[in-house]
């Protein structure tokens, strides 16, 4: 009995110990929705080294859409706070996703579920949808990129993307994935507020399937290798 | 509207305990706020309110991004349209809805002051907040990249 005490105190004063670092890297707000692996996971009986955890790094998404007074964000303490809509009472109904808000935002307005204000004040003004694909052929072995104009015009003016973020020229824009990833290019708004880049949403943009034929190139220290 | 600032003072004295117990509970249960959420909070701290807490899956269940991100001006950075209470009783940014027509009007203060104290200008669950090494240091850069 007094051994379980001890085992159980000492592991959590391991946990603190090993989520320590990871709360100085990002404070806490920073690691997003999302969770260090359950502290406590080791992989040697013995504490050898407390740093042997079987997750370093991956941070799982812990209950998605919780309630704003129990989201870490709005303050408990605040009335307002408990007055504010849980999404997951907003969400009941439309189809569903595994990623950002998991809610298809597409799909509702195609399925017609939802039908969000073009304008301010006039609920009964369209809005101008263009159905314009473009594709974009990628050097790598990633599916080509379609960019659908269809759904974007339904949320977007033109002026939100032409010519801030995209010269409107088929090709005239460099696009690459590392600088989607810090938030240029398609990733002003992927990765933000429309739906997010991981490895469930590549196929979202990457749509295309390359030619049967089609192989990576070699590079060039493959190509001049003296032990190949 | 009392600030958060003065319901609080009496209690100094339990923070430190809190801090130390805020620290382990923050360690273990992140935040897990709804994606897309913004916090906005270049002033709200300094002027003792809580910071505003926008939340984007709520306005664009009922607008799409045009009504505000091209109708209203609102720029693609959080923090980035140096909202204040001037300009809103304006009929600029929030104030455009939340005039007592189109929204609730403003004098549902903690409606939108509704942040935790202390948490910085950000959007929340952006791909780069999440990457396990992380381009940006969190704390001295809070916000995000510029975009272009
Ligand atoms: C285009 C119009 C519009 C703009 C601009 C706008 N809102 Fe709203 N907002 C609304 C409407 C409509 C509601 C729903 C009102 C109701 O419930 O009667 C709402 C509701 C809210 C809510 C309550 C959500 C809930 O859970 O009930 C918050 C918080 C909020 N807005 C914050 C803001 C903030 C902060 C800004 C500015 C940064 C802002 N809004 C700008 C239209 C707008
Ligand atoms: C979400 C951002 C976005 C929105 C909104 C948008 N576009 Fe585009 N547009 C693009 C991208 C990306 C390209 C491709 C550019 C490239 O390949 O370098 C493009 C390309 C174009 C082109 C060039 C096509 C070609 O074959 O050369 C035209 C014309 C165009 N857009 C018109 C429009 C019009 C009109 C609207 C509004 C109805 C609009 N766009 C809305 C992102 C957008
Ligand atoms: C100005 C903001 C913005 C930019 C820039 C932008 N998108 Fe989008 N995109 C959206 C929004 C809003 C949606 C609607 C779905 C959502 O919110 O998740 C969308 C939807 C999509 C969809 C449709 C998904 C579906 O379920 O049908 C694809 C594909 C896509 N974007 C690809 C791209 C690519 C590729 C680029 C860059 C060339 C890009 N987007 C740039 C805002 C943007
Ligand atoms: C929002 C749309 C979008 C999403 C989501 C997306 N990509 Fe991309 N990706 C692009 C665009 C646009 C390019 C540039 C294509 C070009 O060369 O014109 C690209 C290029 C690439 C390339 C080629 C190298 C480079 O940097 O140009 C790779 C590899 C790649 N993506 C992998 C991925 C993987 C893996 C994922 C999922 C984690 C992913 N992408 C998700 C839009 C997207
Ligand atoms: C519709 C949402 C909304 C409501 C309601 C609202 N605010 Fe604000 N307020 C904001 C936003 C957004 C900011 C900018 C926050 C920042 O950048 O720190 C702000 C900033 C402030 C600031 C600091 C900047 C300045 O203008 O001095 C004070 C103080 C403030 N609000 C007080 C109030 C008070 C008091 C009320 C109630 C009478 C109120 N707010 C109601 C959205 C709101
Ligand atoms: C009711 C108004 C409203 C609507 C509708 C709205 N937004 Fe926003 N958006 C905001 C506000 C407010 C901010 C924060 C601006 C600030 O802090 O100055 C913001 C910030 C952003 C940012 C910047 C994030 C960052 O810091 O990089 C992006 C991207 C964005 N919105 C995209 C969208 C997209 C895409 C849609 C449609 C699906 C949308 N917004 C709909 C009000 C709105």
């Amino acid at each position: 009995m007094r051994q379980q005490l001890k085992i159980y105190v000492g592991s959590a004063v391991l946990a603190l110990l090993v989520s320590a670092p990871a709360l100085a890297a990002d404070a806490g707000l920073f690691s997003g929705a999302m969770q260090q692996a359950a502290p406590g996971e080791h992989l040697l009986l013995a504490d050898v080294s407390s740093s042997n955890t079987f997750n370093r790094n991956l941070k799982k998404e812990k209950d998605p859409n919780a309630a704003p007074s129990e989201d870490g964000y709005h303050d408990p303490e605040n009335e307002g706070t408990h007055i504010l809509q849980p999404p997951k009472d907003a969400y009941t109904g439309l189809p569903t996703t595994e990623f950002g808000n998991h809610v298809d935002w597409v799909k509702s307005i195609d399925e017609k579920k939802l039908s969000p204000r073009w304008d301010r004040i006039n609920s009964s003004e369209e809005p101008f949808v263009m159905d314009m694909d473009i594709v974009r052929e990628v050097k790598a072995s990633v599916p080509d990129v379609v960019f659908p104009h269809r759904q974007h015009t339904e949320w977007l003016a033109c002026a939100n993307c032409h010519p801030a973020i995209f010269v409107p020229q088929k090709g005239a824009n460099q696009i690459n994935m590392s600088a989607i990833l810090l938030g240029q290019k398609c990733g002003v708004c992927h990765g933000k507020v429309s739906f997010p880049i991981t490895t469930k949403t590549c196929s979202k943009c990457h749509s295309k399937p390359k030619p049967a034929d089609w192989s990576p190139p070699l590079s060039d220290a493959t190509l001049k290798n003296p032990w190949r | 509207m009392t600030s958060y600032k003065a319901d609080r003072s009496i209690k100094w004295r339990f923070s430190i305990l809190g801090v130390l117990a805020g620290l382990a509970l923050l360690a273990m249960a992140p935040a897990k706020a709804e994606y897309a959420d913004v916090i906005i909070n270049n002033y709200a701290d300094a002027a003792g309110m809580r910071p505003v807490v926008f939340p984007h899956w709520f306005h664009r269940i009922r607008f799409r991004c045009k009504v505000c991100h091209a109708d209203l001006g609102f720029q693609f950075k959080a923090g980035g349209n140096k909202i204040t209470m001037a300009k809103i009783i304006d009929g600029k940014f929030c104030g455009a809805c939340h005039n007592g027509e189109v929204a609730w009007s403003v004098e549902n203060c903690n409606m939108c002051h509704s942040g935790i104290p202390g948490t910085p200008t950000h959007i929340h669950g952006s791909t780069v907040q999440r990457l396990v090494s992380p381009p940006y240091k969190a704390l001295n850069a809070p916000q995000q990249p510029a975009q272009q």
